[in-house]
């Protein structure tokens, strides 16, 4: 039986039957959520072994062979990111089963949850560049609805404009769709691969190519098309902040970029330098942003935009090193953002405030939180054994071992730059005076539960880097990346 | 040629709704013409001048047909395009409920 299809009916027959009985059904929503996500994440860790070995699973939808049909394949940069998505998304929703009781009408939030899940897995596995375009409108939609969740003033004006800039964005990559389409004739993206390596690459290719930069750029929230993300992450709720941040970005961005950019256009040198181009900059403007903020998702959501910098910085570099290393980076920072983002949603439904200038001597009355809190902060700014160092020591290595100097420096400065707002954070929320008058309200165990074992992760993350490990989780992964065009060969070897 | 000319023309003015109108209706109208803009070039890409619908009958022989791909595309372009539109006029609705205007220059809550 091929697990692959499964990724993608769960979430989404979850989230129909969650609309259709959620109302009537007390705890149905609850109940069937917690059980398909823990279903999808050990799903997702059977698909490592899957394709342990260079193995390629591809399933063809209806039976139609890939040219014509649509596929969904599975290899090692698709699992990596099953799991990344699932584990935190699993994590998530046992958050939200007492954190969203804030709100009205749970099931609608389930309901939207599961259909943004699903076309997140979607986005990973699809192996036909509509059906992606597909999948990312439904995760897109489902987003700009949990973004307005709360129905307020601002998380309307936030939900309005993420979603103006969004299906602009989107109709970027329609036009690019549209006109690689007209150029090659064929949706796969293998078959795309093959036609364009026969073809002599003209000026069309880097049209395209900018198009799709621009698109998924946005979507990435990378420097010059950053302006959404810091009104909209912090506006959601803090379940769906830590999704947006955690993983939402680097699926619909990062995932969806680097597989068109290397697999099916191969690295050409110029895309290569705007990618190094815009990370630094995002690393630069998005950490210069953040100091300055005093709201502490606000901050967050600054920090992101910086750490997805060092995201693109490595994949531009594209040496192997620099893959492992942007990858090993992607799953960290996947780890710490949803746990500090969920960190933050328990300081506000304990103390009712996000002002770094109105909270402070919160580590004597919340002590997991204060715990979990410096945990985070200290692995994203990459203190010593936190899984934040290893990632960001294996970018310096990688920008020097391809002779970029000046980019380790400024890998290092930046860093010192994200330590300098954390502690802020730190000095603000955990030490100083009190001045919190009312009682601080206890948080739950769900809540307490994911933030306990997101830290775990972010203790014990380093020893991925074990070759044992590293060669089934992460080395399989950067060596799909690494395979440039000859992913098309795998694909159409897979299929007979 | 020209008429893909003026298939980006049609984009541009689109654009330039989304960016310069203060009306958030508007700005929504404007994307809709942004979408109209690329499901329009889509189309085109697969059309042939003088061709005919795609239909494979017995006595017919295949020749000069439009392809019919884009047009199965575009339908689906369109659904989705349907569902921002509906969802960003449900925002707007709402918004006008907590602000009492439209104009996009007085809600700003939220700033960089």
């Amino acid at each position: 039986m091929n697990i692959i299809p499964f990724f993608v009916i769960l979430p989404l027959g979850c989230a129909f039957l969650i609309s259709l009985f959620g109302k009537r059904i007390k705890n149905f929503s609850d109940i069937l959520a917690t059980l398909v996500s823990i279903f999808l994440f050990s799903l997702s860790l059977y698909s490592i072994f899957l394709v342990k070995g260079f193995k390629i699973l591809v399933y063809k939808v209806g039976g139609w062979v890939p040219p014509i049909g649509i596929c969904m394949v599975l290899d090692g940069l698709t699992s990596f990111m099953l799991v990344t998505v699932n584990l935190v998304s699993l994590l998530v929703v046992i958050y939200s089963l007492s954190y969203i009781e804030r709100y009205t009408e749970k099931f609608r939030f389930f309901t939207l949850f599961m259909l943004m899940l699903a076309g997140m897995n979607g986005i990973i596995v699809t192996g036909d560049l509509f059906n992606l375009f597909v999948f990312l409108e439904i995760a897109s939609i489902a987003s700009y609805a949990l973004v307005a969740f709360g129905t307020e003033a601002e998380e309307l004006e936030a939900s309005f404009k993420y979603a103006v800039m969004g299906s602009v964005a989107s109709s970027f990559i329609l036009l690019g769709i549209a006109l690689l389409y007209s150029y090659t004739s064929t949706l796969n993206m293998a078959d795309i691969a093959n036609t364009l390596a026969q073809k002599a690459s003209g000026k069309l290719l880097s049209f395209i190519s900018v198009l799709f930069l621009m698109g998924f750029g946005l979507k990435a929230a990378l420097v010059p098309f950053h302006a959404w993300l810091p009104d909209a992450h912090p506006s959601a709720p803090a379940p769906i902040s830590a999704m947006l941040s955690g993983v939402f970005i680097k699926v619909l961005g990062i995932y969806a970029l680097s597989r068109i950019l290397f697999n099916i256009f191969g690295p050409i040198m110029p895309v290569l330098n705007i990618l190094i181009v815009l990370g630094i900059l995002s690393m630069v403007v998005g950490g210069l942003l953040a100091i300055g903020q005093t709201d502490i998702k606000r901050l967050f959501a600054y920090s992101s935009i910086s750490q997805i910098g060092y995201i693109f910085l490595s994949l531009g570099i594209a040496t192997p090193l620099a893959f492992l290393a942007g990858l090993f980076h992607l799953f960290n920072h996947s780890i710490f953002k949803s746990l500090l983002f969920l960190n933050s949603g328990a300081i506000e439904y304990s103390t009712g405030t996000r002002d770094l200038r109105k909270m402070g001597g919160l580590i004597s009355k919340m002590s997991l939180t204060a715990n979990t809190n410096i945990i985070g902060s200290m692995s994203i700014s990459g203190m010593p054994p936190l899984n934040g160092f290893w990632s960001k020591l294996l970018i310096v290595l990688a920008c020097v071992q391809s002779g970029h100097f000046i980019l380790a420096i400024i890998s290092v400065l930046v860093s010192i730059l994200t330590l300098a707002y954390y502690l802020k954070v730190l000095k603000g929320v955990l030490f100083g005076a009190e001045n919190i008058e009312t009682p601080v309200k206890r948080i739950t165990f769900q809540m307490q539960f994911s933030m306990a074992i997101l830290a775990l992760i972010c203790i014990i993350g380093g020893l991925v880097l074990i070759p044992n490990l590293s060669n089934l989780f992460l080395k399989p992964a950067a060596d799909v990346l690494l395979l440039g065009k000859g992913y098309a060969k795998a694909i159409f070897g897979a299929v007979q | 040629m020209s008429i893909y000319f003026l298939c980006l023309v049609l984009f541009c003015i689109g654009l330039y709704c989304v960016l310069r109108k203060r009306n958030l209706i508007k700005i929504i109208i404007g994307l809709g013409i942004i979408e109209y803009a690329v499901n329009l070039f889509f189309v085109l890409v697969g059309y042939r001048f003088g061709g005919r619908a795609p239909i494979l009958a017995k006595d017919q022989a295949v020749l000069n047909m439009v392809d019919p791909l884009p047009q199965a595309l575009v339908l689906t372009a369109i659904v989705i395009g349907l569902a921002v539109t509906a969802l960003l006029v449900a925002i707007a609705i709402r918004l006008y409920e907590r602000y009492g205007t439209f104009d996009i220059t007085k809600i700003r809550n939220l700033r960089g």
